[in-house]
């Protein structure tokens, strides 16, 4: 790839990724064995449309140029790095840099993929969006390009996470979207997804799935992924001209894994580079106790793709848990699942514990509250900062900033 | 045992549609579903779906889910799904297992097929297994000698018809309407061009469901369809009704004016 240092923050390739690291799925939409579509024939045509439509928009420049114009002034991109030396001493002085994607509007990462759908929704010719969120930024940053555009918007939100997130149901409910608590299943992500999933087949006629994360039927995967890369494809420009070289390892959070593949998939061709996710190992080992999908799942097929789930023995959907409500997930996307049974991404557990001792920790040594998604990522980096030694230099992904979950922290915190 | 072949083929000897039910397995209870399958039998109903309680029924509306979810509750398994199927088919019914796909892929396909064939199982229904992703189940059915059932939708263009009536074996499942399960004031105006669509590609019967629940739109659908789907109406009856008794006479009762309407 080349590096582009230009004003122009992403040309045709950066955006779109096809072929750059020749690891776009195939034309079943398949990651190896994973990813592929399993959902009802109703929406075959649309996922088709969807996906024909995102073939043109991505080789036409006026797409490309429109979207690098949003993610400039809108967005606020570039982000920029911020080396953290005093929450890298208990890293065992490996240098721990960080993408500041909590510096982007709305807070979080999810404005880079929402802004790329919404485009691609007008020119589906479209007028509604729905979509679905965990920790609500999902929710927050589609409800953001819905008002920007002028688009109908209802998300659908799990109950529990309704309540966890009370902040960002305002918010959402301001911009202008209708939130519906959905209080079935889990009442969690997963129980939103298949919500949205039915209004879909209804209303597919002018609506859009403004899909959230990586997972789901071809081409969501793909397409979530193209509109997430620019943290990969700006960081590796930006860790090069900061430290002279590729990093050591980058690591990212990973609930779904928009972020992570974000990052990663800009340095999945630069071997030298280790790839880490941190998924959310919750409050333990036991059932229900975790979302640890990559680490402790099993293949199988959930909301229209094959990749790893938290199942049980029947093929019944366990459900997960973690404190932060955007890593609460019990699938997974499967260009991670892709990634890890090749080898080339590796994946951990992080406890509630662990995460709330590194978001602590960020805000004490460095100014800086992230979002308890993020502090899975951070504490992640403290562990692999004491395997890889002081020489090493670590890219953590900071996904998202840490307001919206103030309320958790102070209930954890006794604060 | 009774094949879908011949169920059908009685149909059309008596110039109408077959009536199909559906319930979930373990619903109202693992015993209370035989019970209610064998009065929808007993009134009319030709074959039965038994429902595989899945716990991300991603295509079913809220009664449907309803009662998925407290077979669940109940604690139904799949052995539970392969002996309600096997007391079904004793009522003489046509029987079929309609299904999720990841239950299937996680027991295994071949092992799933054999064991319902060995329950006395015909086929299945499985709504969210496309014909890209369904050469294994295909197979693996074929080996068991049980037929494979697959949806089209008023979406569906003309190849992705041809495609999915290539897969089917049993009958071509016609959605009506772009929705989830559930009872409908009307049936969906597309259906009936979906089934006139499908005709040219296959040979099988088509069926219709989706929004199906009374005499009336039986009749209407009896018109151009070779079979009528019926779910959410049964589901609906079990779940108002105060007690098990009523239930089952509630069930008998639509079971028995769809049956009319069938034959309209």
């Amino acid at each position: 790839m080349t590096d582009r240092t230009d004003s122009t923050l992403l040309g045709p390739a950066d955006l779109v990724g096809n072929g750059v690291n020749g690891d776009d799925p195939d034309a079943g939409g398949k990651f190896g064995v994973f990813g592929g579509r399993y959902v009802p024939e109703a929406l075959i045509p649309a996922l088709d449309e969807v996906a024909a439509e995102y073939d043109k928009a991505r080789n036409d420049p006026a797409f490309v140029g429109e979207f690098d114009h949003l993610l400039r002034t809108y967005a606020g991109r570039p982000t920029t790095l911020t080396e953290v030396p005093r929450f890298a001493e208990r890293a065992g002085g490996a240098r721990i840099v960080l993408k500041r994607e909590d510096l982007t509007h709305t807070g979080a990462h999810k404005i880079n993929n929402v802004l790329g759908q919404a485009l691609l929704t007008k020119r589906l010719g479209k007028t509604r969006v729905i979509a679905e969120t965990g920790a609500g930024q999902h929710g927050v940053a589609t409800a953001t390009a819905a008002a920007l555009m002028g688009l109908e918007c209802v998300i659908y939100m799990g109950a529990v996470d309704c309540e966890r997130q009370a902040l960002n149901v305002a918010r959402m409910k301001l911009l202008g979207a209708t939130v519906v608590p959905v209080a079935n299943g889990s009442q969690t992500l997963k129980d939103a997804i298949n919500e949205a999933f039915r209004d879909w087949v209804a209303n597919v006629d002018h609506t859009h799935y403004l899909f959230g994360t990586i997972a789901g039927p071809h081409p969501f995967p793909e397409i979530v992924r193209d509109f997430a890369r620019v943290i990969g494809v700006e960081a590796r420009r930006q860790i090069l001209e900061l430290t002279g070289r590729l990093p050591d390892a980058v690591a990212a959070a990973v609930g779904g894994g928009s972020n992570a593949i974000g990052l990663f998939h800009a340095f999945i061709g630069d071997e030298g580079v280790r790839l880490h996710g941190y998924e959310a190992g919750g409050r333990g080992a036991g059932e229900g106790e975790h979302a640890l999908t990559l680490t402790r799942g099993s293949v199988g097929v959930l909301h229209g793709a094959r990749t790893y789930v938290l199942q049980d023995e029947e093929g019944q959907t366990i459900e997960s848990h973690s404190i932060s409500a955007g890593l609460d997930y019990p699938g997974v996307g499967p260009e991670h699942a892709w990634l890890k049974d090749i080898g080339r991404a590796t994946y951990h557990g992080v406890t509630d514990a662990e995460a709330m001792e590194a978001f602590a920790l960020l805000a004490r040594t460095e100014g800086i509250i992230p979002a308890i998604e993020s502090s899975h990522a951070l504490a992640g980096a403290l562990t692999l900062g004491r395997e890889l030694g002081p020489e090493a230099t670590i890219l953590v992904n900071l996904s998202g900033r840490g307001d919206k979950d103030m309320g958790t922290a102070m209930k954890y915190f006794n604060l | 045992m009774t094949t879908l072949q011949t169920v059908f083929a009685k149909a059309k000897a008596d110039d109408r549609a077959a009536l199909i039910g559906y319930l979930p397995a373990g619903f109202p209870t693992k015993e209370g579903a035989v019970a209610a399958a064998a009065a929808m039998v007993e009134a009319g109903c030709d074959v039965i779906e038994i429902g595989l309680p899945y716990s991300d029924p991603l295509m079913d509306g809220p009664t449907i889910q309803d009662a998925v979810h407290r077979s669940l509750t109940g604690g139904t398994r799949i052995a539970d799904v392969m002996r309600t199927v096997e007391g079904v088919a004793g009522t003489g019914a046509a029987t079929l297992v309609m299904t999720y796909w990841n239950p299937v892929d996680r027991y295994g396909a071949d092992r799933f097929a054999r064991d319902l064939a060995n329950a006395g199982g015909v086929g299945t229904i499985t709504p969210d297994l496309t014909p890209e992703e369904a050469g294994p189940w295909c197979e693996a059915s074929a080996a068991a000698g049980i037929d494979t059932t697959f949806l089209v939708a008023p979406s569906s263009t003309e190849a992705r018809i041809k495609a999915v009536a290539a897969c089917c074996t049993g009958f071509v499942y016609a959605a009506s309407l772009m929705g989830v399960t559930g009872a409908r004031e009307t049936v969906g105006e597309a259906a009936r061009g979906l089934v006139e669509r499908t005709r040219p590609h296959t040979g099988l019967p088509v069926c219709v469901g989706l929004g199906v629940g009374t005499g009336r739109q039986a009749a209407e659908v009896a018109r151009y369809a070779d079979g009528v789907i019926v779910g959410s109406a049964f589901i609906r009856r079990l779940l108002d009704a105060p007690d098990e008794t009523s239930g089952l006479a509630a069930v008998r009762e639509l079971a028995a004016e769809l049956a009319v309407g069938v034959r309209a």
